[in-house]
């Protein structure tokens, strides 16, 4: 719990940018809501023909989950806050129409017909009868909305929009729990506040209400301006995977090395290209290897200090299935320094761009480097598993690992894709679910091993000694071993429009600190 | 007053209305009495548009009343409905003011009226703020009047308007009612199913049924020589006293 508050303590200006940001999203696509729901709300209580179209319509939109809302908006919208509002809006939509519609048509037909019988016109009824009676109905669906609103901005994270989800989804990214319920929980008490808070508005009686109603809807545009509050006019605009904003070998490990200040934004790790190639960030984190390099014509940044440490990848194997299979290790090993890092870039971008399938990618990359063999008939009795992690390019080394295994040898390999993260991956292997599976020396160091800041301090950050370091801990604590690197260092990196880097003279970190630093 | 001639409604699947013709005199208190259904609201609803004929003329003060708007008809048109009509929104004091607001008056003639309606129909001022549910229903009834009579209509239409009063308060509340000058002044139109009612307070007695207008005269006139059996059962069937 203690750290808990040091959490909120140390980030507490971050805390408030979240939050003012998360109230604002909430608000601006609730005044949306309000000023095209409610007339609509109206309008089909005129037209009662069209009302079950249109709550129809408005229903469904409710029932489409949050994260596939963004999904259809960004290919329309982009990134940022464009995507979060519509989505936002359209959730507020359906109580506020819904509820202005039941709560006109519910004003007793006896009402109307006094209000027409005195000489009121259709909009004198409107104004000075059916709404004014409607208001607590209509407020209901308001206070509906806002705590939909509430909950549902959260998700803003994903696609760079802020808000409190930031730290929720970096949280969750990191199982940084401290973090994670530090979003959470304003996020919570945000809800409840203003669930509290309508619902006493809602219990005023007659003019008191009507009043605090008003007083609430003047309120909205206010709140709303906070999403504005927290100004956003950097030279260059960083956009990070939340797990890159949070780790100590990510920003952290960059504002250590080179002093390098920027105000990210946080976005989803598969929507940080799309972001980069559309103009709406400037700088975005990501691995040395991703395809998108290429199609996207990025720049990697160069690290000469070496704020990020290598992530060199090579099969780790449980010993026991290497003393098992004497082949499984030499056949591994075929694959030593073949994979560069130009090769596996090119090889994720065939799958991740070209949308080809990673069994005929791993195939070519075999017959070229000449490894590939038919795999020869026979019983196959010995079974060696297999695991890799969730990405592209864990799924190209499994295929390549299974061809080039069953061309190789008289070994079964069963393929386990799809172990969620590094954890699920060691565990398994740890166990004996799996045999064997890539990892990346950096991975295994930071997460795996964990050494404490003065071990770390004697560990050059450099792909040898880290490596050598991997390999004896692991052997030694976990009879596990490194087999020979495969040639690739996927590290994390950050990386700009190839354009923009050269007109600015960036070519590596330190010239981009460099440039920030300029006026 | 009001004149109404050939007057006919039909709706989808019937006739509400057919062939209806009668005069209101100034001053006069005409009551359309009937079983449900029989036409009577349907005609009281026509003569300030709640309803729009399918044929014939209707004239108030010698004005076809589709030469104009129907609020502008309704505004010089007081209504009373059951339990008043009231709106649950608004206090005595903004029930009284509705007409008058929307005829644009002024604030300071507003109060002078409101109080003066407050004393004629025997409303406490500690009243004016409060709203129709803390009210009982003689008093909803009298606001509801009160609301109607606001601008001096010289014509009222009243759409069975002690119907939500138990009988007791209802007798007292419509002899009070009928007794004030303001009305005794006004040309009034009620509409009801009670015979009791409808002999008391009537000048004339227009009896409906299936869309027509049975027979039409003063009570004497519709009791002692019923135009047909019909007549006579309606008035015979109902508990009534003469003297009551």
């Amino acid at each position: 719990m203690t750290d808990f508050f040091a959490f909120v303590r140390d980030h507490a200006d971050k805390l408030l940018e979240q939050t003012l940001t998360h109230i604002g999203l909430t608000f601006v696509s609730l005044l949306l809501a309000l000023l095209i729901g409610v007339p609509l709300g109206i309008f089909i209580a005129r037209k009662t023909r069209l009302a079950n179209g249109v709550l129809g319509v408005a229903g469904v939109l409710q029932t489409v989950p949050s994260v596939a809302l963004l999904g259809f908006l960004i290919p329309l919208l982009g990134i940022g806050v464009g995507p979060a509002l519509v989505a936002l809006f359209l959730y507020a939509l359906l109580p506020i129409i819904r509820n202005t519609f039941v709560g006109i048509t519910e004003v007793s037909p006896l009402i109307k017909e006094a209000a027409r019988g005195v000489g009121m016109t259709q909009n004198q009824i409107l104004t000075k009868v059916e709404l004014p009676l409607a208001l607590p109905v209509i407020f209901a669906g308001i206070r509906t909305a806002t705590v939909i609103n509430v909950g549902v901005a959260t998700l803003a994270a994903y696609v760079a929009a802020g808000g409190l989800g930031e730290f929720i989804f970096s949280g969750i990214a990191l199982s940084n729990v401290n973090m994670m319920l530090s979003g959470a929980i304003p996020a919570a008490l945000l809800a409840i506040c203003f669930d509290f808070g309508l619902a006493r508005l809602q219990q005023l009686s007659g003019k008191k209400m009507r009043v605090g109603a008003l007083a609430f809807v003047v309120l909205v545009p206010f709140l709303s301006a906070f999403y504005l509050v927290p100004g956003r006019q950097d030279k260059l605009v960083a956009g990070f995977a939340h797990e890159f904003y949070g780790r100590a070998d990510g920003y952290p490990g960059l504002q250590k090395t080179y002093g390098l200040q920027l105000r990210p934004r946080l976005i989803d790790q598969n929507l940080m290209y799309e972001a980069i190639h559309r103009n709406q960030v400037d700088i975005i984190s990501g691995y040395s290897t991703d395809g998108r390099i290429n199609a996207f014509n990025l720049l990697v940044l160069a690290d000469p200090k070496h704020a990020f440490p290598p992530y060199d990848a090579a099969p780790v194997v449980r010993q026991a299935a290497l003393d098992r299979h004497p082949d499984l290790g030499l056949t591994l090993n075929l694959l030593a320094g073949k994979l560069t890092d130009s090769v596996m870039t090119a090889l994720n971008y065939r799958v991740d761009f070209k949308k080809e399938a990673p069994e005929n990618v791993a195939r070519d990359f075999l017959r070229q480097s000449g490894l590939y063999k038919m795999p020869a008939p026979g019983n196959r009795t010995e079974t060696v598993v297999m695991g890799s992690k969730v990405f592209t390019e864990q799924y190209i080394l499994a295929e390549i690992y299974r061809q080039l295994i069953e061309g190789q040898t008289q070994l079964r390999l069963v393929t386990k894709t799809g172990l969620g993260g590094t954890q699920i991956c060691f565990d398994a292997l740890r166990t004996g679910a799996i045999d064997f599976y890539p990892e990346y020396t950096g991975t295994g160091l930071l997460v795996v091993l964990q050494p404490t800041a003065a071990v770390l301090k004697t560990v050059p950050m450099q792909s040898d000694s880290v490596y050598q370091f991997c390999r004896t801990q692991f052997q030694k604590k976990y009879q596990l071993t490194w087999l020979k690197p495969l040639g690739f260092n996927n590290s994390y990196c950050l990386m700009m429009r190839r354009g923009q880097a050269r007109q600015a003279g960036i070519q590596s970190i330190g010239d981009l600190v460099t440039y920030l630093g300029k006026n | 007053m009001i004149e109404v001639r050939q007057l006919t409604k039909r709706f989808e699947s019937h006739t509400a209305v057919n062939d209806v013709s009668l005069t209101v005199a100034p001053g006069e208190t005409l009551v359309l009495l009937g079983t449900s259904g029989c036409g009577k609201t349907t005609t009281l609803k026509m003569i300030n548009r709640l309803i729009e004929p399918t044929s014939g003329l209707i004239s108030v003060d010698g004005i076809d009343v589709r030469q104009q708007p129907g609020p502008e008809l309704r505004r010089r048109i007081g209504y009373v409905i059951q339990d008043g009509g009231l709106f649950p929104h608004y206090t005595v004091a903004d029930a009284i003011a509705t007409v008058p607001k929307l005829l644009d008056w002024d604030t300071i003639r507003i109060q002078d009226r409101t109080r003066e309606l407050m004393e004629k129909l025997q409303l406490p001022v500690s009243l004016l703020n409060r709203y129709p549910a803390e009210l009982s229903g003689g008093q909803r009834q009298r606001v509801g009047l009160a609301r109607a009579l606001a601008v001096n209509p010289p014509v009222v239409l009243m759409d069975e308007p002690f119907g939500a009063l138990d009988p007791f308060t209802r007798k007292h509340v419509r002899r009070e009612l009928f007794g004030l000058n303001e009305l005794r002044e006004t040309t009034v139109v009620l509409v009801t199913h009670d015979v009791s009612e409808a002999l008391e307070l009537a000048d004339r007695i227009a009896l409906m049924d299936k869309g027509q207008i049975v027979q039409i005269g003063p009570p004497d006139e519709l009791l002692n020589n019923p135009a047909t059996d019909f007549v006579r059962d309606f008035l015979d069937d109902k508990p009534h006293r003469l003297n009551d």
